[in-house]
């Protein structure tokens, strides 16, 4: 059984995020950068299903500047087996399809059976590439995945559908699941893990050299958004706050 | 035809989503047609008659019955494929993320999801956990755009005539992949979020499990139940049927108090039609301020406690 998992970098939610002089994204430079939340559940999966069947290999893959490398380690440390870095100075993150092509131009000649991605990005929040890449390397795809059953020679998946429906879905390996957050607890690295992963190979790849097509979408600018609502403000003094709070509930809105 | 909409089953009838998908369309500009895929496409068509649409396509076939990926990105492929539109729209749902990407990929037509608005700029969607919003271009020829939930209003449907058509689709045995089951709910809670007249809605910034019975004790002297935001839920704690959003219930209490929580689309959407709005967040920019009556900049684990002796007293 033989894993990818793809994980990306993005800013910590606790994170400042000061827009750049062009406003054309963020000044990455004060910005704490974690691993993608959704992607850490990912992983977890491809571990937990490697560990069931008791053999395979879980291979961690990101994209981006020279920094990812700190998110394949966190995800060898974990577990993960070996990890492939696509090095890409350029941010094209605001682009789900170049992004894909480019990670499939990487996988497609190591025959993985599945390929495991979050359900999507904290920063960019386009929640496309695993169907993208399931679609350009010919597998079947599934979103939102919250229980997998790898069954011999195929996948049976639990999905969650709107307004708590869910439904069971079956199709042949490989293929290409994005895991809903919140299925499993992933797990800390250990001590062991951690100085393990320092062996471990990271292989490095130029974006640039795998796929040469034009950018097919860009985010221009990004600004904070404008409040269209009359709101009342209520900051300073703890106790003025709390005072006014308890007004508001008897007096305006009566639910005291 | 210029625009494409491509419409979704939601047990029978149209998905909200895609009757705000149409007015989208219709803002857009141009001649929209709309299409209707499944066993219920002739009644899903018709519930469109009366909007103004150049044409309303239908494609039933044995593969289609129900919804996968492989079918429905194959049928919306050879649609586009025939009818050359330059813009195709849907709504943000969850079948739309499962297979427009399919399309994307096979047609290299880039797919500009979860849009919140139009702007001048471009598409505007919110990016970095809703704190940011950004617009988004493509010089591309043709694109695939998904609206999100009340980015525009179906009320504004354009009223009109049209025409509906049958659309033959050639689908093969081997190119739906998928089996799937009958979709069901799990065991609901004993709790009816969705008529509670008030409600403490809970959020990461309670911080702690250990804090998270201060919503509950706030809530239990104002008479209110708690509901929660989805990463409470899925740290196990809260029950899972307590979630407000999009993968959770929809509530319109007439008091939505929400503690420590930031305002990301997919929890609005749950809650936003609520009279009043109280939220507490240390974030002056927290994005649930812009719809809020009273924004309270400050800590819940400070205020919360007082606030609870306060109401008591
Ligand atoms: C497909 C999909 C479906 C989803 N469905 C849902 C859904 O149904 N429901 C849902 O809620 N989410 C859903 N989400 C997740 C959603 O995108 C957000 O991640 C989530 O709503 C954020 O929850 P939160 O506000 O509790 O946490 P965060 O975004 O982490 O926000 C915590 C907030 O607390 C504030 N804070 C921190 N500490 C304190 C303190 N001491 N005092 C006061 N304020 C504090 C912070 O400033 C911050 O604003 C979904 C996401 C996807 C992609």
């Amino acid at each position: 059984m033989k894993i990818a998992v793809l994980v990306k970098q993005v800013p910590g939610s606790e994170s400042v995020l000061p827009i750049n002089e062009g406003q054309s994204w963020i000044n990455e430079d004060p910005v704490t950068f974690v691993m993608n939340p959704p992607d850490n559940f990912a992983l977890e999966e491809a571990l937990l299903i490697k560990e069931r069947k008791g053999e395979g290999e879980v291979v961690v893959v990101s994209m981006g500047p020279n920094r990812v490398q700190k998110v394949i380690r966190e995800g060898l440390a974990k577990g993960g087996d070996r990890g492939i870095h696509i090095e890409e100075d350029e941010p094209i993150e605001t682009d789900p399809l170049l992004i894909a092509k480019r990670f499939a131009a990487v996988l497609k000649d190591e025959n993985f059976d599945l390929v495991l991605t979050g359900l999507q990005s904290d920063d960019t929040g386009m929640g496309q590439t695993g169907v993208l890449l399931g679609e350009i390397l010919g597998m079947p795809t599934a979103t939102l995945a919250i229980e997998t059953d790898i069954q011999g020679e195929s996948i049976r998946l639990k999905r969650e559908l709107e307004s708590g429906w869910f439904q069971w879905v079956q199709f042949p390996l490989p293929a290409s699941v994005s895991i809903q957050s919140g299925l499993n607890t992933p797990r800390y690295p250990s001590l062991k893990g951690i100085m393990g992963a320092k062996k471990k190979e990271i292989k490095t790849v130029l974006g640039s050299e795998l796929d040469a097509s034009s950018r097919s979408q860009s985010i221009d600018k990004v600004f904070v958004s404008q409040t269209s609502k009359q709101t009342e403000v209520i900051d300073g003094d703890v106790d003025v706050a709390v005072q006014r709070i308890a007004e508001i509930l008897r007096s305006e809105i009566k639910v005291v | 035809m210029n625009i494409l909409v491509v419409l979704e089953d939601n047990q029978g009838s149209l998905h909200r989503l895609s009757r705000e998908a149409v007015a989208g369309a219709q803002k857009l500009g141009g001649s929209v047609t709309a299409l209707a895929i499944g066993k219920n496409a002739g009644s899903l068509a018709s519930e469109l008659s009366s909007y103004e649409l150049e044409e309303i396509l239908t494609v039933e076939h044995d593969l289609l019955s129900s919804y996968s990926a492989d079918g429905y990105s194959e049928v919306v492929t050879q649609v586009i494929q025939s009818k050359s539109p330059k813009t195709i729209v849907v709504g943000h749902t969850y079948q739309t993320r499962d297979f427009m990407p399919r399309v994307s990929a096979k047609l290299d037509i880039p797919f500009i999801p979860d849009i919140i608005s139009l702007s001048d700029e471009g598409f505007v969607k919110q990016v970095l956990n809703a704190k940011l919003n950004a617009s988004v271009s493509s010089e591309s020829d043709q694109m695939i755009l998904s609206f999100q939930s009340a980015a525009f209003n179906d009320e504004e449907m354009i009223t009109g005539s049209s025409t509906i058509t049958t659309f033959d689709v050639e689908l093969d045995v081997s190119s739906v992949r998928s089996t799937s089951e009958e979709p069901f709910q799990e065991a609901a809670g004993d709790v009816d979020l969705e008529n509670a007249e008030l409600l403490v809605s809970v959020g990461r910034g309670i911080e702690k499990e250990e804090n998270v019975h201060l919503a509950f004790d706030l809530a239990e002297v104002i008479g209110a139940e708690v509901s929660a935001s989805r990463p409470v839920v899925d740290s196990g704690w809260v029950d899972s049927f307590r979630q407000v959003g999009s993968s959770g219930h929809n509530v319109a209490p007439k008091l939505y108090f929400s503690l420590g929580v930031s305002g990301a689309i997919q929890h609005v959407v749950g809650m936003k039609g609520s009279k009043n709005i109280i939220a507490i967040n240390k974030d002056p920019e927290a994005p649930i301020f812009e719809l809020s009556d009273y924004a309270i900049v400050g800590d819940v684990l400070e205020i919360v406690p007082k606030l609870i002796e306060a109401l008591k007293n």
